[in-house]
């Protein structure tokens, strides 16, 4: 299935996601790498409020290249991150701020997923190096929060109209695509030993 | 002895070319690869890669954020004449290809991790030299992306196990890799030689345009063999299953000691980055990589 979802993303929407669907973002988007996680948490822990409202909002695991132009900041590539980096705080901040959509690519752990499933929120895979791609779905750079983390480990606020394709891999039901291509990869391992003539 | 600062210019106009445009080959190859999934996630990821190609070029920036670390092969022509100078000049023109179109600054010291801010430093741009019969110099630019960089596996494989041993190493190598190295992938093979050699022509023959053959026929068969092989693997374009796992396999082979066998695996991502051009004694510049 493929769906066209706008932030801030209701529950109810977010548990309709299975794995296989493809979405098309509209909205506000944040990007957060390990340095932004960390921050984050630690604010939560002292009480203290984000920047920005996460609830129902879509996290991207990304270090972009910008440049400023006439005064604004412009998305130059935008590619995503690897994000088992990221399953260290994962889960934590999943339940701190409830969004509704993390992006990145290679999939997470069992933490995450896990979480996933009890706070609603799906995991979806960005073609990875499709940076001109993702960049050219952002309309404005809302802002920029944390700053002095560095442009790529900044928190970058996005407005993205169609921002995709993003594949659900991991939904808030418990189903991981990663783990079933891995064991697909692995049923398929005897055929592919033999046809080489390589025993096992 | 041609101008140090024409090979300057060039190197500024060769990584611009090559981070902005992939060679036809691959285009062509990500092409195919479309046709040939049947998943309509396999089908969407090739989608977005054949996109992102088409804006990059048509938006002149970077095919990926990553634009990896520099890297050149350089065949001087025994009848070019003096290279004296051509190195500086290489270095300079990486720095303004940082500036200039930009590239990530991706140049870091091993161990501090400090970015040099300019894609240079201790051996960096990395410069492989050959000699070659000819009057001319032919310089590839080659970025290399740290993802599919990192999918690199080296083993000493026992000389008993022969060929069997390679394609099993090879084939335990990609399935590891998984998604990692965003595929569909080109992958590198080296075999023989000393351990640094193997590694060195595994990633040689990723120079190769993707559909050419060894020419020695046992090697060309050894490439068509796990090709097929690593596309019935089912990891498919970026580790999310299908029918195209990489674009191709190169090979090349060296002599080795009859106490050895040396096997090396280096991994190309789709966006594999190369730009050729040739520069002669006279100055003329030709370009080879990007027909016009
Ligand atoms: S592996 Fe290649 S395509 Fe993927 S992010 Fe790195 S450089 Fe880009």
């Amino acid at each position: 299935m493929e769906y066209r979802l706008k932030t801030p993303i209701s529950e109810s929407d977010v548990r309709k996601l299975k794995i296989g669907d493809i979405v098309y973002v509209t909205g506000v988007m944040v990007t957060a790498r390990d340095q932004a996680h960390r921050r984050a948490l630690a604010l939560h822990k002292e009480g203290k409020p984000l920047p920005i409202d996460l609830r129902g909002g879509v996290i991207f695991h990304c270090g972009p290249v910008v440049r400023k132009k006439d005064g604004e900041w412009e998305m130059v590539a935008a590619g995503p991150t690897t994000s088992t980096r990221m399953e260290l705080f994962q889960a934590e901040f999943i339940e701190a701020f409830r969004p509704s959509i993390i992006v990145g690519k290679g999939g997470m752990g069992p933490r995450t997923a896990e979480a996933m499933k009890k706070f609603g929120a799906v995991y979806c895979d960005f073609t990875g190096g499709a940076a001109v791609l993702a960049a050219k779905a952002v309309e404005r750079v809302r802002g920029v929060e944390w700053f002095e983390l560095g442009i790529p480990e900044a928190m970058w606020i996005l407005e993205v109209k169609d921002f995709g394709p993003l594949l659900v891999t991991i939904d808030s039901h418990g189903n991981s695509h990663h783990a079933n291509v891995a064991k697909a990869v692995e049923e398929n391992k005897p055929r592919v030993y033999s046809m080489l003539g390589v025993s096992k | 002895m041609v101008d140090v600062k024409r090979i300057e210019d060039l190197t500024v106009d060769l990584l611009r070319l090559a981070v902005i445009e992939l060679p036809k080959d691959v285009k062509e190859a990500l092409e195919r690869a479309k046709e040939r999934e049947t998943s309509d996630i396999a089908k969407a990821n090739l989608s977005a890669i054949l996109e992102n190609i088409r804006l990059a070029e048509s938006m002149r920036r970077p095919v990926c954020q990553d634009t990896g670390l520099i890297v050149f092969f350089l065949d001087v022509g025994y009848g070019f004449g003096s290279v004296s100078g051509i190195p500086e000049a290489i270095a300079k023109g990486t720095k303004r290809a940082t500036e200039e179109i930009p590239l990530r600054p991706n140049a870091v010291h091993p161990i501090s991790r400090k970015n040099s801010g300019d894609n240079t430093g201790s051996y960096v741009p990395i410069l492989n030299w050959s000699y070659v019969e000819g009057d001319y110099l032919e310089i590839t630019a080659f970025p290399k992306g740290g993802g599919s960089e990192n999918m690199t596996f080296f083993s000493m494989v026992k000389p008993g196990e022969g060929i069997a041993g390679i394609k099993r190493f090879v084939i335990d190598s990609v399935i590891s890799s998984g998604g990692q190295p965003c595929p569909p992938t080109i992958i590198g093979v080296g075999i023989g030689g000393t351990a640094d050699l193997a590694l060195k022509l595994a990633k040689k023959s990723l120079l190769r345009p993707i559909g050419q053959r060894h020419s020695d026929p046992e090697i060309a068969k050894l490439e068509e063999d796990l090709l097929k092989a690593i596309n019935m693997t089912g990891i498919g374009p970026m580790g999310l299953g299908g029918n195209v796992t990489s674009l191709d396999v190169h090979a090349e082979y060296a002599h080795c000691h009859t106490a050895s066998l040396p096997v090396a695996v280096n991994t190309q991502c789709w966006a594999a980055r190369r730009a050729t051009a040739r520069v002669y004694r006279d100055g003329r510049v030709e370009i080879l990589s990007h027909g016009r």
